[in-house]
């Protein structure tokens, strides 16, 4: 698996400061996970977090550690790895299991998605889109991250395979295509509705929370 | 660029001290000998992961749980509530302290993941997903070196931090306080982000060692 486009910077620093929306640290997360490049790059960022910490001192009340010691019990044994399974982890923890645990709805024309439980603020769904089919056309009004599980798709930008991740922002008017011989399945979330050019798709919108 | 003013080596031949990372290595283990400053937190922290050592942790809490106590009040939690979950990180430090690697991250970057998670648990109620633990290879002793380079990491941080001007240290600390959403750190242009590029490929060198 060859990563060509990876997470932004401003995107591993607010996952690595804690503020990015759930459903956006959901794909950064499972990105993590996939590529080495973008794992150094927020342990990278994780250590000015850790220099910041360093700088920040207020005095404690006293007695504050006597509570502390009087409470530690004896520390927790590592859990044994979880066993490796198609997807990533993080993502296995929002769907409950792994790939053949996801509960698909419709969306026509062979297109699935999921859309997983996460807080407000942000959307994330899992999408199935069939070897060699489009995604209508579609444009943003927030950020959109898209992170390919399996198979690969094209869009007017580039190609995206699997592992690489598809950051768009508002000008971004695209028609993400699946490509030839293998299903695509993507992580996608957004920070706001997507527009559709279509009637149709837009009238399924509030329906299917796309 | 500016926290490019603390030169980062890149080599770890280019370092002034330790001469030899091996004798270096039987101080940690043994914790007999006095162990230079910037590999104190590091074996304090391993004395209370491998012998549960109540006056090593004493001795990390008087350093940090301030610290945390700090980070969580400029993140805009009020004194009582932030002394609270300093205790409660640093009895976590205690509680999971078999997670903690020194080759993989300094005691304050430990330190502040953990403040952060805390952080996020008060301010949303929303679960913060983690990437995939590592399976990293089951070598008993962690290469020196690099415990060594990720203390120092934190040391050249926090001094480029401090000489950098007020405008920009505050950028950067108003980011890890959580103070900016990920919009205004894209939107943020002046983020001296130069230094950790080295860093970068010191942690990409390690990943893929470990990993082959
Ligand atoms: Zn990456």
């Amino acid at each position: 698996m060859t990563i060509r486009h990876h997470l932004s910077d401003p995107l591993l620093i607010a996952y690595a400061a804690g503020t990015l929306p759930e459903a956006f640290s959901l794909v950064v997360a499972t990105h993590v996970s996939m590529c080495d490049d973008c794992r150094a790059r927020l342990g990278a960022f994780e250590a000015v977090g850790g220099a910041v910490v360093e700088s920040s001192s207020v005095a404690l009340s006293a007695g504050c550690l006597e509570a502390v010691l009087a409470r530690l019990g004896t520390p927790e044994p590592v859990s044994p790895a979880k066993p490796k399974g198609q997807l990533p982890t993080p993502l296995q923890d929002y769907i409950g299991g792994d790939l053949a645990a996801v509960k698909w709805r419709r969306l026509g024309m062979g297109v699935r998605q999921a859309i997983l439980p996460t807080s407000k603020g942000a959307i994330a769904r899992l999408l199935y889109i069939p070897a060699g089919q489009a995604v209508p056309d579609h444009g943003h009004r927030g950020t959109e991250l898209t992170l390919v599980l399996q198979g690969a798709f094209r869009d007017e930008t580039d190609r995206f395979g699997t592992g690489d991740v598809e950051i768009s922002g508002q000008e971004l008017e695209h028609t993400p295509v699946a490509e030839a011989g293998c299903d695509c399945i993507c992580l996608a979330a957004t920070d706001a509705p997507l527009r559709f050019n279509a009637l149709i798709p837009r009238l399924l919108q509030p329906l299917f929370r796309i | 660029m500016l926290l490019d003013l603390a030169p980062a080596p890149m080599t770890y031949s280019a370092m002034p001290s330790p001469p030899n990372p091996r004798r270096q290595a039987r101080f940690v283990k043994a914790r007999q000998a006095p162990v230079t400053q910037d590999q104190d937190w590091a074996a304090h922290m391993i004395a209370v992961r491998d012998k549960q050592d109540k006056a090593a942790f004493a001795a990390l809490f008087q350093h940090f749980a301030p610290r945390i106590k700090g980070f969580l009040m400029k993140s805009g939690t009020d004194a009582a509530l932030a002394e609270e979950c300093a205790q409660d990180v640093m009895a976590t430090l205690w509680n999971k302290a078999q997670l903690y690697d020194p080759a993989r991250a300094s005691v304050a970057t430990w330190v502040f993941t953990i403040a952060r998670n805390r952080r996020i648990d008060i301010a949303r109620r929303a679960k913060r997903p983690e990437p995939e633990l590592l399976d990293w290879a089951q070598d008993d002793a962690p290469d020196q070196a690099d415990i060594y380079e990720a203390a120092q990491e934190t040391k050249r941080l926090t001094a480029a931090l401090a000489d950098l001007p007020e405008k920009q240290r505050a950028l950067i600390q108003r980011a890890f306080y959580g103070d900016l959403s990920h919009s205004e750190i894209a939107a943020e242009t002046g983020l001296p982000l130069g230094t950790i590029k080295s860093r970068i490929r010191l942690a990409l060198d390690r990943l893929r060692q470990k990993m082959t």
